[in-house]
């Protein structure tokens, strides 16, 4: 047996080439476009020309996918704005049409996974803080039932968010305007963040996201109601689609007793301000120090 | 020294001089102060269908301010809102029923109505105006925000919000029944 000596330029060439192989075998094996998705940048590490191209990309594809022309919006947030909510516990009736207009809005997955961004929980009167005996499946012939109230709960859009501190690859994070969003391509679906968040805020499509063509909604902002992915994190964004062009979200809309109010913290003449000034108001889980922006209040 | 301005510019001097105007009449005069229903803007009140204008029938027939039963129209209001103080004629107006009064004797059309529920409600008036109470759709930014009328969710006549049918609840996560 020849005891043959590998010099240290022959070694060094053998092992990049075998790394190189290495690297490259999954791309030699999956297609152009999961080629692409795994090399997309961090949506907010991309120039302008970047988002361009982006976006031109995606509306091409969720046009084959849904056969309808896609507006996706890159809106950026609004100077001096903090988008605040406001949620009157004393008319909240639970009758879920907020539930089902959010989904609708937001291009939810409607079965298997059904993904809904609002849970209403009905609570005995008198157990406001008794949230684990809260039941969000009820379904009764007629709302309001005698003797229970309601409480939506969303995401909270936390001044401190738990979830964005746990995120390990950044996939999620605080807007200037205080909104909480996620970039879904960079979302590796490892759901810390669904774990942290101490108000179940956040969902995950454990499946491809089933939504009728018929039925979406192709009017998207990128970081908020785009069509999703399999094992990606969403949660409510206040509509960011429609508050950054001045349009009430879809939940406050589609409420029939007008229990939902929006506003802009930071103006003084806004609907939230008022509240704050005006009602009593709580925000759920104040001990955990989130600082939440969603505002629940009564009458007086 | 005229000679140097343009028409646009000599426009827009003018309308500033009636923007300012207007706004000094507006804050000596108590009756231009209230508000006018273009600040609060409304969709059309909601009538049943081919009810208005009252005065089709109402015009030729004589006014009866009595309490009673009503038998050959409006069979179908039941008073349900402080009924045992109040009657037809303390908000519509006998004279001419198109119109609703005030207490003052001031007269309103339909599209103002929530100045009348106001005179009550004062509070709950006070959270309307400022877009707490009831619901606003549209857009956020003053002025371009839809209010709705009070009588658009309260029956005026019975004004108490009707229990309604909740939407389905969600799956539960081993609810296998839904797959599809």
């Amino acid at each position: 047996m020849r005891n043959k000596k590998i010099t240290r330029r022959e070694l060094l060439r053998n092992l990049s080439l075998a790394t190189l192989a290495g690297i490259s075998f999954p791309f030699l094996s999956c297609t152009k476009e999961e080629k692409e998705d795994f090399l997309q940048k961090h949506f907010r590490e991309m120039t302008t020309d970047e988002k361009k191209r982006l976006i031109a990309k995606w509306e091409q594809r969720y046009q084959q996918k849904y056969g309808k022309k896609f507006v996706i919006s890159t809106q950026e947030a609004l100077p001096n704005t903090l988008w605040g909510y406001g949620l009157d516990l004393s008319r909240c009736i639970g009758c879920r049409r907020c539930v089902y207009a959010c989904a609708n809005e937001n291009n939810n997955s409607r079965q298997n996974p059904q993904l809904h961004w609002i849970r209403v929980i009905r609570l005995k009167k008198g157990t406001l803080i008794n949230l684990e005996n809260s039941e969000h499946y009820y379904d009764p012939k007629q709302v309001p039932e005698p003797g229970f109230m309601y409480m939506p709960v969303q995401c909270q859009h936390c001044e401190n968010p738990p979830c964005v501190k746990v995120c390990p690859v950044h996939a999620t994070w605080k807007e200037p305007d205080g909104l909480v969003v996620v970039d879904y391509n960079w979302c590796i679906g490892c759901r810390y963040c669904i774990a942290a968040c101490p108000y179940k805020g956040r969902v995950f499509n454990w499946a491809e996201p089933k939504l009728p063509p018929e039925e979406v909604n192709p009017e998207v902002h990128y970081l908020g109601n785009r069509p999703r992915m399999k094992c990606a994190v969403d949660k409510c964004t206040f509509c960011i689609q429609r508050i950054r062009e001045g349009r009430y979200p879809a939940c406050v809309e589609a409420c029939p007793t007008g229990t939902r109010k929006f506003g802009n913290l930071l103006d003084p003449k806004s609907e939230i301000r008022y509240i704050i000034e005006n009602k009593r108001v709580l925000r759920l889980k104040e001990d955990l120090n989130t600082e939440p922006k969603f505002y629940y209040f009564f009458e007086a | 020294m005229v000679g140097r301005y343009t028409v646009a510019q000599m426009t827009a001097r003018l309308n500033r001089v009636i923007l300012l105007f207007l706004i000094l009449l507006g804050a000596n005069d108590p009756a231009l102060a209230i508000e006018t229903s273009q600040e609060f803007p409304v969709p059309p009140p909601p009538f049943s269908e081919g009810m208005f204008p009252c005065s089709d029938c109402h015009a030729s027939m004589e006014v009866n301010p009595k309490r009673r039963e009503l038998k050959e129209a409006h069979e179908d209001i039941v008073l349900h809102h402080g009924e045992t103080m109040r009657w037809c004629l303390d908000c519509h107006y006998a004279k001419n029923r198109d119109q609703l009064r005030l207490y003052n004797g001031e007269l309103i059309g339909y599209e103002q109505s929530y100045r009348l529920c106001g005179e009550c409600h004062g509070n709950v008036f006070n959270d309307w105006k400022a877009g707490i109470h009831g619901k606003r759709s549209g857009y956020f930014t003053q002025g371009k925000r839809t209010y709705l009328l009070c009588a658009h969710c309260h029956n005026p006549h019975d004004p108490k919000f009707k229990p309604m049918k909740p939407e389905p609840s969600p799956h539960r996560p081993m609810d296998k029944q839904h797959a599809k």
